[in-house]
């Protein structure tokens, strides 16, 4: 019998709330302070669909993922990053222009209106 | 299931082993084989030459292997977490720790290696880790809570980018090689000099030449490494990375052929010296080598299955290229070939560039007319090329030496893609010839790169060869005559042109309603900016208006130019260059007061750098107060109309430049474009304002003003043509506006005004019959259409201070207030400037956290 281990348990993550869903205008992004990180997020659409990388680029090693231009390829959602425009896969943090780089993912949800950031992902031993 | 089957066993589920049971099931083995494998580990094959991701943001989930359901449903079975600890070569029997018994008709040995650990005292203690598996690496995350210090001890590829892990894990990170230089296999003391300097720069600490004596721990607890030079290094934890071991102790037990120092022999069909038993991977030896990178492994998978399977084609093992690139964020190091010259007769030159940190050295033949091998370090971009000419014995050009330093023109005539041949491998990662590429592009008609890496695996490894792979298909669809379309992009099937007209014909107001009526899926970073930018040519709405943010460049988006660093620069509109000294004065007051950087542009303005996101709302707040306005140095729009001071003041002046380059400048300021718009008047033919390096210019004459238009400065200048001499202003003004309406509505994205004419059929003499005799009689709504854009211009920062909704946007924390922490300037000629990399080390020590990157 073959099963995937997973490592993640559903249940252990810890969900902080950052901001209204409004606060996001529709396709765009916003950068939240997470504890000590820096966590970009992005909403699609009027929809309360929202992912959450991390806000560093790795290629202009700046702070400024957020403020990339959203949007898919062949399907797949991913922002641009705005400095040298390289695209990130937003459900895996994948570089879809350098298979070696990828940029840190964060589980993300709306509850009540309300987006939250899944934080105990990153502290999990 | 039927007897009539034979059974494979497979004794470990590594990438290789994985490899090998994938090969079987796609050349068709089902029907006849039973296939087995024993999985040591508790979880099914993962991507081991990613692992470090393991750390950056990659879960165990995303580094697997195995597609979902791949075993089931092909009904090969897996024991997870149960090790083979016996073979019976008589019985042809495997027992594994778990007590399950399996009769074998063949077996395939895909065990791997194991970190080897230096014999040093107090190698054991708690606080002391190697660095092979995801378990390996929770322990080590677990353990680098509770560290501030850790050592790693190998200064070789994996010893690199595990210090690279430690460092992203926030340890003060070292690492301590017994030999003279880092990756001592790989480069030589030059090389590794300069690697050195780059891994230091990286906030890793390296020492060399240290001998390790003693590990010692207080209090149960590791404290420090004793040298044999008498010096010690405090740490908390210990990370062995001093090479690896084959894991040969199954084939020992039952007694198959061994090395002197270990790994199982195997011949070209990797058979071990029981012809029932293969070995792959890491735990093989073929002509006393073991071979520690997967390419070779996977090599070995084709030739055993093909083996296995008696296949009339079947492949052999003959070596492997063990060229290897170092895969560490901006660190770019590269070792093929013949790397030290040990090729009788061989001859190395090598360029070493101390300023730059660049190492590049080639081995040639005795001749110089062949690649032999070679070491790149800082900057490894000839690595894919270098590659290719070694290993298809390509002819070099004249001096070898034009190889590392490209003459001022290209060096790329050595490797033209075409002189390939179809045999040449482009990917060693997933072993992709140039033929395979070309016959996937041709049969299946790829015509991007994502989809040729997806099809045919290439590029998906290492990723040293994806700019290879790309001129392959480039070079092939450009042979096949495929037309690269002028689509926009994959979200809408029209031209720019095309998409502009429906847009203008169906009254087209959004992205959304365009994209649901003309157009597929969410849109991306090429077609919204454009998208946006005609929408805001045609109807003028303010761009940060809910329907359109989401659509601008980042640049738009803000409303000012992103910088490096992640900052701002602001450029107020100064019309014609004229500016009053109060003005002058306020504009030093605003630099002052918020501390940024100021310089004159090349276009007859003040620009204002290093203004931070949440600074921009407030420091437009001041501009605007005293009387200036967006100068839309961020868009496809309009710059500036540069002027010279013309007959006020000049005495060789014959009209008034200035006061006709202010007024055209407010006419047209935030017109939005395919790309930026520069215009210029000069007051006489002397030129001083340089109209005719313009999309339009207008220079003076005794009677009037000579329209220039479609010129260029930039990448490629080109002179501007005349369309009209000797112009009264209305008429002039007539002519601008038809021409500008024209150009935006038919030319494609990011096209200046002379590429648009360069490729205008008709050249000048069409232009001519558009704009002054109306050809087409369109001119009414060319000018109905700028005449729109007049009435309706606001300026967008002034707008943007008076809303408060949009003013909420500049803000760097969605939720705090606080300012990006990663900032760091240094003072030079008594302004700031970003600190450089090496000038952010030393700042940083004194910050922490947020200044680096989320790991
Ligand atoms: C600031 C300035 C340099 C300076 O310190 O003087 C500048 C800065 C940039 N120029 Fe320029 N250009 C500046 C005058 C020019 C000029 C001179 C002029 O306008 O008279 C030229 C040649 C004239 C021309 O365009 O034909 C010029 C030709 C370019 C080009 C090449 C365009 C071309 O078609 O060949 C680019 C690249 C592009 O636009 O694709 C460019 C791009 C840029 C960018 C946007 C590069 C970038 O993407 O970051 C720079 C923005 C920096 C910023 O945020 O301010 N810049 N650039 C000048 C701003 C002028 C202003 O007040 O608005
Ligand atoms: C951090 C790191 C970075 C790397 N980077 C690169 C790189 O950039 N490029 C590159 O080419 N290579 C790289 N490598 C090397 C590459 O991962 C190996 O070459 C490759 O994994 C070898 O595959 P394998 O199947 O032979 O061994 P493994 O992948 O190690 O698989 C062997 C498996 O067999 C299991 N096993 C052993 N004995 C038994 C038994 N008796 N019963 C059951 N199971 C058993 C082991 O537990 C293991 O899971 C890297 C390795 C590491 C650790
Ligand atoms: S010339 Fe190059 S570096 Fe200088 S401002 Fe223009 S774009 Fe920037
Ligand atoms: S060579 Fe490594 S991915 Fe192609």
């Amino acid at each position: 019998m073959i099963r995937e281990v997973s490592t993640t348990t559903a249940d252990s993550t810890a969900w902080v709330t950052i901001c209204a869903l409004d606060a996001i205008a529709p396709n765009t992004g916003v950068n939240a302070q997470v504890g000590t990180e820096q966590v970009a997020i992005f909403r699609i659409g009027q929809t309360d669909e929202v992912y959450a990388t991390g806000n560093f680029d790795p290629f202009s090693k700046t702070f400024v993922m957020s403020r990339g231009i959203v949007g898919d390829r062949q399907g797949v959602l991913k922002v641009a990053s705005p400095i040298y425009k390289l695209n990130f896969e937003l459900k895996t943090g994948l570089c879809l222009d350098d298979a070696t780089v990828t940029i840190p993912i964060y589980p993300a949800r709306v509850v009540d209106d309300q987006v939250q950031i899944g934080a105990s992902c990153h502290t999990r031993s | 299931m039927p007897n009539s089957k034979q059974t494979l066993v497979v004794v470990g589920n590594g990438m290789v082993g994985h490899r090998l049971l994938e090969l079987m099931v796609a050349k068709g083995a089902l029907d006849r084989w039973n296939l087995i494998t024993f999985c040591e580990e508790p979880r099914v094959a993962y991507d081991r030459v990613h692992l470090s991701q393991y750390f950056v943001n990659k879960t165990a989930a995303d580094l697997t292997l195995v597609e979902p359901g791949f075993y089931q449903d092909n009904g090969i079975q897996v024991y997870i977490g149960d090790r083979i600890v016996e073979i019976d070569r008589v019985q042809q029997r495997v027992k594994s720790a778990n007590g399950v018994e399996i009769t074998y008709d063949r077996l395939v040995l895909a065990t791997g290696s194991y970190p080897f650990v230096p014999p040093i005292q107090g190698n054991d203690a708690t606080g002391t880790f190697v660095y092979r598996t995801i378990d390996d690496l929770d322990a080590i995350k677990t353990y680098a809570e509770q560290s501030r210090v850790g050592v790693v001890v190998g200064g070789g590829l994996l010893g690199l980018e595990c210090a690279n892990a430690l460092k992203s894990l926030g340890l003060e990170t070292h690492v301590v090689e017994f030999a003279p230089r880092l990756m001592p296999v790989q480069l030589d003391e030059a090389g590794g000099e300069i690697l050195k300097e780059k891994i230091q720069g990286l906030g890793v600490q390296v020492h060399t030449s240290k001998v390790t004596t003693d590990i010692v721990s207080e209090n149960g607890k590791l404290a420090s490494m004793q040298f044999a030079d008498e010096t010690s290094l405090q740490t908390d934890m210990i990370v062995f990375s001093a090479g690896i071991r084959p894991r040969d102790e199954l084939a020992r037990g039952c007694g198959l052929q061994l090395g002197e120092r270990g790994g199982v022999v195997i011949d070209e069909a990797c058979q071990t010296s029981d012809p029932k038993i293969y070995a792959i991977g890491e735990c093989a030896l073929y002509q006393q080598r073991i071979f520690g990178l997967v390419a070779p492994g996977y090599q070995m998978a084709e030739v055993a299955s093909d083996h296995l399977l008696s296949l009339p084609t079947a492949q052999q093992f003959t070596g492997a290229d063990m060229s290897t690139k170092l895969k560490l964020l901006g660190v770019d190091v590269a070792s093929f070939g013949d790397n030290f010259a040990k090729t009788p007769g061989a001859k190395a030159l090598a360029v070493t560039d101390a300023v730059a940190g660049t190492y590049k050295k080639l081995v040639v033949n005795a001749d110089g007319s062949r690649l032999l091998g070679g070491i790149l370090v800082g900057d490894a971009t000839a690595y894919g090329t270098l590659l290719q000419l070694m290993q298809n014995q390509m002819a070099l050009p004249g001096s070898p030496l034009s190889l590392l330093v490209p003459a001022s023109s290209d060096n790329t005539a050595a490797l033209s893609i075409d002189n390939l041949p179809d045999t040449a491998q482009i990917c060693s990662c997933n072993n992709v010839t140039k033929g395979q590429l070309c016959e996937a592009i041709r049969d299946d008609n790829i015509t991007d790169l994502p989809t040729l890496k997806k099809c045919t695996n290439a590029g998906t490894g290492c990723g040293g060869c994806v700019p290879l792979v790309k001129d392959v298909l480039t070079s092939e669809l450009k042979k096949s005559g495929v037309e690269v379309n002028n689509h926009l992009c994959e979200h809408f099937p029209y031209s720019r042109q095309e998409l502009y007209h429906l847009l203008r014909v169906g009254e087209i107001k959004s992205f959304e309603a365009l994209l649901a009526q003309h157009g597929t899926g969410y849109g991306c970073e090429i077609c919204k900016p454009t998208v946006g930018s005609m929408l805001a040519s045609s109807w003028n709405e303010h761009v940060l208006n809910t329907p359109h943010v989401g659509l601008q460049d980042t640049n738009d988006a803000f409303l000012a130019n992103i910088q490096k660093d992640g900052t701002y620069s602001v450029i107020p509109r100064i019309p014609g260059g004229e500016i009053t000294p109060e003005k002058l004065i306020a504009l030093g007051q605003v630099a002052q007061e918020f501390d940024l950087y100021t310089k004159i542009t090349g276009a007859q303005r003040v620009d204002l750098l290093g203004a931070r996101v949440e600074q921009l709302p407030l420091i437009w707040q001041r501009l605007v107060e005293t009387g200036f306005e967006s100068g839309h140095a961020y868009g496809k729009a309009l710059r500036t109309v540069k002027s010279c001071v013309g007959s006020t003041w000049c005495r060789f002046g014959v009209q008034d430049s200035t006061s006709l380059a202010i007024e055209l400048e407010l006419r047209y300021r935030g017109l939005r474009s395919p790309h930026k718009l520069k215009s210029a008047v000069s007051g006489c033919t002397r030129e001083c304002a340089e109209a005719q390096g313009k999309d339009f210019g207008i220079i003076a004459t005794e009677n009037g003003w000579n329209l220039y238009v479609c010129g260029n400065g930039g990448m490629k200048p080109q002179h501007a043509i005349l369309l009209a001499t000797d112009l009264d202003k209305e008429t002039l003004i007539k002519y601008i506006d038809r021409f500008l309406v024209f150009y935006i509505r038919t030319a494609d994205k990011l096209e200046r005004t002379s590429t648009w004419f360069n490729k205008l059929e008709g050249g000048l003499e069409y232009l001519k019959q558009v704009i002054i005799e109306d050809a087409l009689g369109i001119a009414d709504e060319l000018e109905a259409q700028m005449q729109y854009h007049v009435n309706t211009y606001q300026c967008e920062w002034k707008a943007t201070v008076e809303s408060a909704e949009k003013m909420q946007r500049f803000r760097h924390f969605v939720n705090t207030d606080a300012v990006d922490p990663s900032l760091a300037y240094v003072q030079e000629r008594g302004q700031k400037r970003p600190a450089t990399e090496a000038e952010r080390v030393v700042l940083n020590q004194s910050k922490d956290a947020l200044v680096t990157p989320a790991h």
